[in-house]
């Protein structure tokens, strides 16, 4: 492969990481809460209908974001509610959800199915989209792609540098013990319900209005909302590693179009699944990287112990189980 | 009593005005769309059979879910499961078609199946036993990739001579079919095959101990374990059964539904399923009317693209209305409960 191509596969994974990115980082800020939203996948999906049928109505792009981020933040908010306010399983709400939000997906957008639409104008940024390399991989593609770049950064700083973010992790870590300290757990966690959700919506509109402009049934979409959970565990709910995992998982995206050429007579539906099975190695991966005597193992071996440790990564104490009393 | 039959009603009230909404809001008029929704289900009695021939996989997941609601376990893997089960039928019927008597291939069809459903299931159990994955994870991704090895095999190793299509694999002789009543679509092995799941289900739970056990288990793993309850074994148990379940509805849809392996054997009952089972409150005695309702659903919504160019997956979007409805009812009455206490 020669440098241009490299060049030319950098910047697709970069496009095509975004909506992922957006989605897990959204869902990192939601669990640092304690909130579980499972809705993903569902989100993702009606997000992406109204986003494409939104800005096909009216014409405009960024009424179409604005609306897949209203539909995403809704959602989060319904999740929220059930489980922080009445107590709700949220694991149940979020399943249910995800499932009926996709079929409402698919029949509010039956009459926007494969009609053409407005997408996404190219916005380089001036000065820095001449760069030689850096220039074309991350500087010549559109606003969506820069916000989820810039999100990573944000979303690391708002959660360790700012007072608000201590007080979201005290609400994930311990919900009674941040009451007591004068927060609001219940507000903390619906706030960050909303925003995480509207971040969620946002991934949506990212298929529809540019990475892959239109609507349908399939969407193209569907799983993406259950990759970008599990990435939220793969990076130990640290938004770093959680975009980390966004980037690695987007060049497997990318990679498997050539490998589709390159193996003409395996059907695409079996390149399309190999990420699940992945998924499940590296929470294996993860999950024993936790044991006790994987440590000890690992204990006289220092690569091993700086692999275990960089899989490592705690939930928040407090995720999936609503506030008591109070 | 009279909060619970409140409950109800506000969550059928919620459900209607929802459905109501959306249909307004594509420009579809509702009563009509209603009234197709009933007399496509239940309008004659050929309909009736169609919608028992879902009801058949339906009720068998969710009979194996009840199991693993018990212990406290997310069976997402049901539709996985239901895959393997077709995928191990088919292999059965292909592996013995003219070395075996039809009769005794069926059988060893739906062992073949059971066996494999409760294997995938499992792995799913495993995973979460032994390598600490979360059980919804291992269950979804193994989802997708029985998906993946049922296209692999329509497509490959088992494709029709000539061309491989989404048709699915070469149709199995009428000798290797489940027979079906005179009056429809029916076959009274998959009907027997269901009620005998919820007989087996409620005598399990309700009069032997692994009932209690596993109660036990789901409510306090650790006590179970002072007690000398090994939890583990409890959740495997579990899974198995409900694989198993989940697989003979595989096999009752290859061996009586479609006759042949098809991309779509599943047709999503599996996630169905978890859906009757949280509107049935985890528990058994709904389980059979909520899957017929939810059938009914399904088999009414195929007329709806033709009738009145909706999208079949209406039907979806009540069906989790309704679920959702019943959920946040409840939550409001504890709630409210709480609040007055």
């Amino acid at each position: 492969m020669n440098e241009f191509s490299l060049v030319l596969l950098a910047a697709s994974v970069v496009a095509t990481a975004a909506p992922i990115l957006l989605a897990s980082l959204g869902e990192t800020l939601t669990e640092r809460a304690g909130l579980i939203n499972l809705s993903l996948d569902g989100t993702i999906l009606l997000a992406a209908m109204a986003a494409f049928a939104v800005a096909h109505d009216t014409g405009s792009v960024a009424l179409g974001f604005a609306a897949a981020a209203a539909v995403g933040g809704a959602v989060a908010a319904l999740v929220g509610f059930a489980g922080v306010v009445l107590g709700v399983s949220q694991v149940a709400v979020g399943f249910v959800l995800t499932l009926m939000c996709r079929d409402l997906a698919y029949f509010l957008g039956n009459p926007y199915s494969r009609i053409q639409g407005p997408q996404v104008p190219p916005l380089p940024v001036p000065g820095l989209a001449d760069l030689p390399v850096l220039g074309p991989v991350l500087f010549r593609h559109n606003a969506v792609v820069y916000l989820s770049l810039v999100l990573i950064p944000a979303l690391w700083w708002v959660l360790y540098r700012t007072k608000w973010g201590l007080e979201v992790r005290a609400v994930g870590e311990h919900p009674e013990a941040a009451y007591a300290r004068g927060i609001a757990p219940r507000r903390v966690q619906m706030v960050c319900a909303v925003v995480g959700g509207a971040l969620v919506g946002l991934a949506g509109a990212a298929y529809s209005l540019a990475l892959k402009p239109g609507w349908g049934r399939p969407q193209g979409a569907e799983g993406i909302g259950w990759i970008a959970l599990a990435l939220v565990i793969f990076g130990g709910w640290h938004p770093v590693k959680v975009a980390l995992g966004a980037v690695l998982f987007a060049l497997l995206q990318v990679a498997g179009i050539p490998l589709q050429e390159a193996f003409p007579s395996v059907p695409a539906q079996v390149f399309q699944v190999a990420p699940f099975p992945l998924m499940i190695f590296t929470l294996l991966f993860m999950g024993l990287s936790q044991r006790e005597s994987v440590e000890r193992w690992a204990a006289g071996r220092p690569w091993a112990r700086r692999l275990v440790r960089a899989f490592r990564g705690a939930a928040p104490r407090a995720l999936g189980r609503p506030m008591e009393g109070g | 009593m009279r909060t619970r039959a409140f409950e109800i009603l506000a969550a059928a009230g919620l459900v209607l005005a929802f459905t109501t909404g959306v249909l307004l809001l594509t420009g579809a008029p509702p009563l009509e769309a209603f009234a197709l929704l009933v007399r496509g289900s239940f309008g004659s009695v050929s309909k009736l059979a169609r919608v028992l021939t879902v009801w058949v996989p339906l009720t068998l997941c969710a009979c194996g879910l009840i199991y693993t609601f018990r212990i406290g376990l997310w069976n997402i893997g049901v539709e996985g499961q239901v895959i393997l089960g077709a995928v191990g039928a088919t292999w059965a019927l292909r592996a013995g078609a003219g070395h075996v008597p039809p009769g005794v291939l069926l059988a060893l069809a739906m062992a073949a199946g059971v066996l494999l459903g409760a294997g995938w299931s499992l792995a799913a159990g495993v995973l979460r036993t032994r390598g600490g994955v979360n059980e919804i994870f291992a269950g979804l991704g193994l989802n997708f990739v029985a998906q993946g090895i049922v296209l692999w095999l329509i497509f490959g190793p088992w494709k029709r001579p000539g061309v491989a299509s989404m048709s699915g694999t070469v149709p199995f002789p009428p000798e290797l079919w489940l027979p079906n009543f005179s009056w429809g679509r029916l076959s009274p092995v998959a009907l027997g095959c269901a009620v005998g799941a919820l007989v087996l289900t409620a005598w399990l739970l309700g009069r032997t101990r692994v009932g209690l056990f596993l109660r036990a288990v789901g409510g306090n793993p650790r006590a179970a374990h002072l007690l000398g309850l090994p939890p583990e074994r409890y959740l495997l148990l579990a899974m198995a059964l409900a694989g198993g379940m989940a697989g003979l509805a595989g096999v009752i849809q290859v061996t009586a539904v479609y006759h042949r392996l098809i991309p779509a054997i599943s047709s999503n009952y599996g996630y169905l399923a978890l859906l009757v089972t949280m509107l049935a409150g985890f528990r058994l005695g709904p389980v059979a009317p909520i899957a017929l309702f939810f059938a009914g659903l399904n088999v009414g919504s195929v007329q709806l693209p033709m009738a009145l160019q909706l999208d079949s997956s209406l039907s979806g979007v009540i069906q989790g209305a309704s679920v959702l409805a019943v959920l946040l009812a409840q939550g409001w009455g504890v709630h409210r409960a709480r609040r007055q206490a």
